[in-house]
């Protein structure tokens, strides 16, 4: 056994959970460009920075600064750095800018923040930027003329984006917008973690979508009873994690829900229990799979390519979402998206950790857990393929779900958010804290 | 190798001699017309035979005529060959599949395309007893081959020669669309209406368009040993389908080394150097293969063209076809239609069924509506993808709350014994009844499976019945069951839980 994991089986709930939030915390430390405050999508040579996991940065400064990790000087500093970098960032829309409309491209430079890869106009990753840049102008509320710029900053880069526009001529929010072709010619189709994205969309004073905008997109909703669960059907897992990361969605409602007598956090808890017993039943028959080995979701995975990968005859689908119960599914699993569902299913949650890291110590190192394994193309039974590196995404989840299952801080930071309380009710979210009238503080 | 001929005709052989002869024999003379007819049937598939038979049945004076061949696309260049076509694939395919049964695979497995095509062609010479010329004339239908038009509201002319009727119904079906692609036509293309005549397999194919024909089709030629590439202009195959249903047969096609090109349009065909180069382009990727033969009209068009129905007072549209109200009655009064050249949902039996509703209403004045049939349909893929009634999303739209009863085929013990464990029974019911609004069937049988939904539907037989009714086991058709079973589950609980307490609670 790894010593490393022999020391972590040791710890209480607490500290284990302390050590693995710290480390996640410091994927951040390592990983930004101090000069603009953008952050690499992975810890890999040459990775272009994505801006949602500028999103995640900016939301784990507080809770750095709370714990005690980080000075609150140089957490305002980190966070000043990019928003000043994204306030003057070039928005023409051109093929080499950053940004059009308010939004940003998915992908950046590192040095420069000039659009890489051809990358699209990200909808989605630009509402998980803006989450995190809100989170950090509900914490940094301290009369200082850096603090004062940092909410001023955030609120100017709010504000400038042109939800409206994302609509395009249809009824729900575009995916995304290319220079090259315009907007990709897909919407949002089926629940997913746009939640945030729809609830920014709807709070903004400026450009804010229509109300039926979400509607339209609640209307792809499918609801289903699978392995006696009844929930929202969704396969991923972190479509079940990332808009709950930054909104308290236990026991608010929107008109979906009301008519199920449902939530959204009753629903992600489903979706525990549902992968829990696909991997039980284990259809394709995978090495690893069981009560205590789950977790498919977005991530990194083996490829066919690779050579030192012993298979033949399945198919391995590299970075991929993978689902419940429909696939796809190569074997691979994402330990960040057990991790990360701490808060809905904590003792189902806990006991799969500890019995991952016992089995496959290979799935963490310094203190943090790869983006994904798979047991079954490694080198050999006990030697899993593991995913190289780390992902911001993954460390950045994880991060804020530990947090909101010990301390709930990000969420009672957000529910101050008048932008994010009035895009819920905008959205038809009613009833839990919405009722209890803005909180105090509230901007 | 020789280049691939892409100019595709009939082979001449004995089954094609003997269908010829049952669907358009060269000495077929037409009979001399009666003075006027109770019915006249323009267009022979199977609508038209349909409804000559339920008329001749009734005892009636019936015309039909027919431009081409009697039987229409299913028997000739549709449904029949394709399916035919579809099992010899599939034969393949799970020969090279064998080692995941524990069999061995056969050494060298070597496609005889020429004995696949001669097979699909004696199935269907087979098949076209039952739609022949003296099958229905010896029933007492007057047949005439030949050119169509109408002359007036109560006239046709059949090569020129009047036939006046009572009523008449329109159903010629409808033909592939070609889409506008530049040097597509200068560089041939099969439809379906030439590509079941293929005795060379095409080494390279590409197929435009992911409908239910264009997938049907791209994978039976994988399976068959072509490299296929299939484009299609959509995020996902499938578009009416449910998105888990379109996914699970995206991971099918990849798994079957289907090249797979969505969000893509062909923009150009080129021939160089006897080269045919097709020219894509997706979103801001521009690309180009190399092809043999390309696969394309999987879309369709009415036939509606030529038939002087302006002179008749018909309305028609060249791409919605002829229109009709709710009773299949046209804007002619006297006129009916039935069939893919009218109907949304272009299948075999709906036109049949369709056709039986013209016959009644247009002979019987009955009032028997077209939206109250139920109507299944199933995409014969592997996996094959059927459905039937209300989409979630149309639920949804209109209001009417809907859950779903999901029973993945992995938890049917049938279906792991088989080793054909992907795709899904799906119910879907309206939320707080047992009451079955619709369905989808992903499995390797769902066409054989969505039929025991669709005789629910009609007999008004909730979840709470099925649920009761003992399937042999092991079947793959349990799982409706067991989806029945989950929704009695949910009922039992509640009440249980709720006396329970109350006992407990003395």
């Amino acid at each position: 056994m790894a010593p490393q994991m022999a020391q972590l089986g040791a710890l209480t709930d607490e500290v284990l959970l302390d050590r693995l939030q710290r480390a996640a915390f410091d994927y951040f430390v390592q990983n930004v460009n101090p000069r603009n405050g953008l952050v690499a999508d992975t810890s890999r040579d040459n990775s272009p920075v994505s801006i949602a996991v500028v999103g995640f940065a900016l939301s784990s400064y507080p809770v750095a600064v709370k714990r005690g990790w980080m000075e609150r000087a140089e957490a305002v500093r980190r966070s000043l750095a990019a928003l000043r970098f994204f306030r003057d960032s070039d928005q023409s829309g051109s093929p080499t800018a950053t940004g059009f409309k308010g939004f940003y491209y998915h992908f950046l430079d590192i040095r420069t923040g000039a659009r890489v890869w051809q990358s699209e106009l990200s909808m989605i990753d630009t509402a998980l930027l803006i989450a995190g840049v809100l989170t950090a102008s509900l914490y940094f509320t301290a009369d200082t003329p850096d603090e004062a710029e940092l909410r001023e900053l955030a609120d100017v880069l709010y504000r400038r984006i042109d939800w409206c526009w994302a609509q395009g001529d249809g009824g729900t929010i575009k995916q995304g917008w290319k220079p090259e072709g315009g907007f990709l010619h897909y919407g949002w189709e089926g629940y997913s973690e746009a939640i945030v994205l729809y609830v920014l969309a709807l709070g903004s004073p400026t450009h804010p979508i229509q109300g039926d905008c979400y509607t339209a997109w609640t209307a792809t909703y499918q609801w289903e009873n699978l392995y006696d669960h009844d929930y929202l059907y969704a396969g991923p897992l972190f479509v079940h994690q990332f808009s709950h990361a930054w909104i308290d969605l236990r026991g608010i409602r929107d008109s979906f829900m009301r008519e199920k007598g449902f939530d959204y956090f009753e629903n992600s808890r489903s979706a525990v229990a549902i992968q829990r017993r696909y991997t039980q039943l284990n259809p394709h028959e995978f090495a690893g799979y069981d009560e205590n080995g789950w977790g498919l979701s977005a991530g990194d995975g083996p490829t066919d390519e690779q050579l030192d990968v012993c298979n033949e005859e399945r198919r391995l689908f590299g970075y991929a979402a993978r689902g419940v119960p429909y696939g796809p599914d190569d074997g691979t699993l994402s330990p960040p998206a057990v991790l990360a569902s701490l808060p809905f299913a904590p003792e189902s949650v806990l006991e799969a950790m500890r019995n991952l890291l016992l089995r496959y110590p290979q799935i963490i190192a310094d203190d943090r857990l790869c983006s994904g394994f798979n047991p079954g193309v490694g080198a050999s039974d006990e030697q899993p393929w593991v995913s190289a590196g780390h992902y911001g995404l993954d460390q950045g989840i994880v991060l804020m779900m530990i947090e909101n299952h010990r301390s709930e801080f990000i969420w009672q930071l957000t529910r101050g958010c008048r932008y994010l309380s009035e895009g819920l009710r905008r959205a038809g979210f009613e009833g839990g804290w919405l009722w209890q009238g803005p909180a105090e503080g509230t901007r | 190798m020789s280049p691939f001929d892409a100019t595709v005709t009939t082979p001449k052989d004995a089954y094609e001699d003997k269908r010829l002869a049952d669907v358009h024999p060269q000495a077929w003379a037409n009979p001399t017309p009666a003075d006027r007819y109770a019915l006249i049937i323009v267009g022979a598939g199977s609508a038209g035979i349909a409804a000559a038979e339920l008329a001749i049945a009734m005892g009636v004076k019936v015309a039909m005529s027919e431009r081409h061949l009697i039987g229409g696309t299913c028997l000739n260049t549709g449904c029949v060959p394709s399916k035919a076509l579809i099992r010899t694939a599939r034969l393949y395919a799970e020969m090279r599949d064998g080692a995941r049964y524990g069999a061995k695979v056969p050494g060298n497995i070597e496609v005889d395309f020429a004995a696949v095509m001669e097979r699909v062609r004696r199935i269907r010479c087979h098949l076209s007893g039952r739609s022949s010329v003296r099958r229905l004339a010896a029933l007492g239908v007057d047949v005439f081959f030949g050119n169509v038009r109408f002359a007036g509201p109560d006239t046709l002319l059949v090569n020129e020669q009047k036939l006046h009727f009572a009523k008449a119904m329109i159903a010629t079906g409808t033909r592939p669309h070609v889409p506008s692609i530049p040097g597509l036509r200068e560089a041939g293309f099969l439809t379906n209406a030439n590509v079941f005549n293929l005795t060379e397999l095409p080494r390279r194919l590409l197929v435009i368009g992911g409908g239910p024909v264009g997938c049907e089709l791209a994978q039976a030629f994988r399976h068959l040993g072509a490299n296929v590439t299939i484009v299609q202009d959509k995020p996902l195959f499938l578009e009416r389908e449910e998105r888990d249903a379109a996914q699970i047969l995206s991971d099918a096609f990849a798994r079957d080394g289907l090249e797979v090109r969505l969000n893509t349009q062909v923009t150009g065909v080129r021939v160089e150097n006897g080269r045919k180069l097709v020219d894509l382009v997706s979103a801001d990727y521009r690309s180009t293969i190399q092809v043999d033969a390309i696969l394309t009209g999987v879309g369709r068009v009415p036939n509606v063209q030529g038939l002087d129905l302006e002179a008749a007072g018909v309305n028609y549209d060249a791409v919605k076809g002829i229109a009709v109200d709710d009773f299949l009655c046209t804007s002619n009064p006297r006129i009916y239609a039935a069939g893919d050249v009218c109907l949304e949902e272009q299948y075999t039996d709906t036109a049949a069924a369709s056709a039986r509703i013209v016959v009644h209403n247009a002979l019987m004045r009955g009032r028997k509506r077209f939206s109250k049939l139920v109507i299944p349909w199933c995409t014969y893929t592997d996996p094959e993808i059927s459905h039937v009634g209300m989409y979630v999303r149309e639920a949804n739209r209109q209001g009417i709350p809907v859950k779903t009863f999901t029973v993945p085929m992995h938890q049917v013990d049938r279906a792991v014994t088989d080793s054909e464990e992907i795709g899904f029974v799906k119910i879907h019911i309206r939320d707080g009844t047992d009451t079955i609004l619709g369905a989808t069937i992903v499995a390797r049988h769902a066409g054989e499976m969505i039929n025991e939904i669709t005789l629910a539907m009609v007999a008004g037989i909730g979840l709470r019945t099925l649920a009761k009714v003992i399937h042999a086991y092991p079947t793959q058709a349990e799982a409706i069951r067991e989806a029945a079973k989950a929704y009695v589950r949910t009922r039992v609980t509640q009440r249980l839980r709720a006396r329970l307490q109350r006992w407990l609670a003395r």
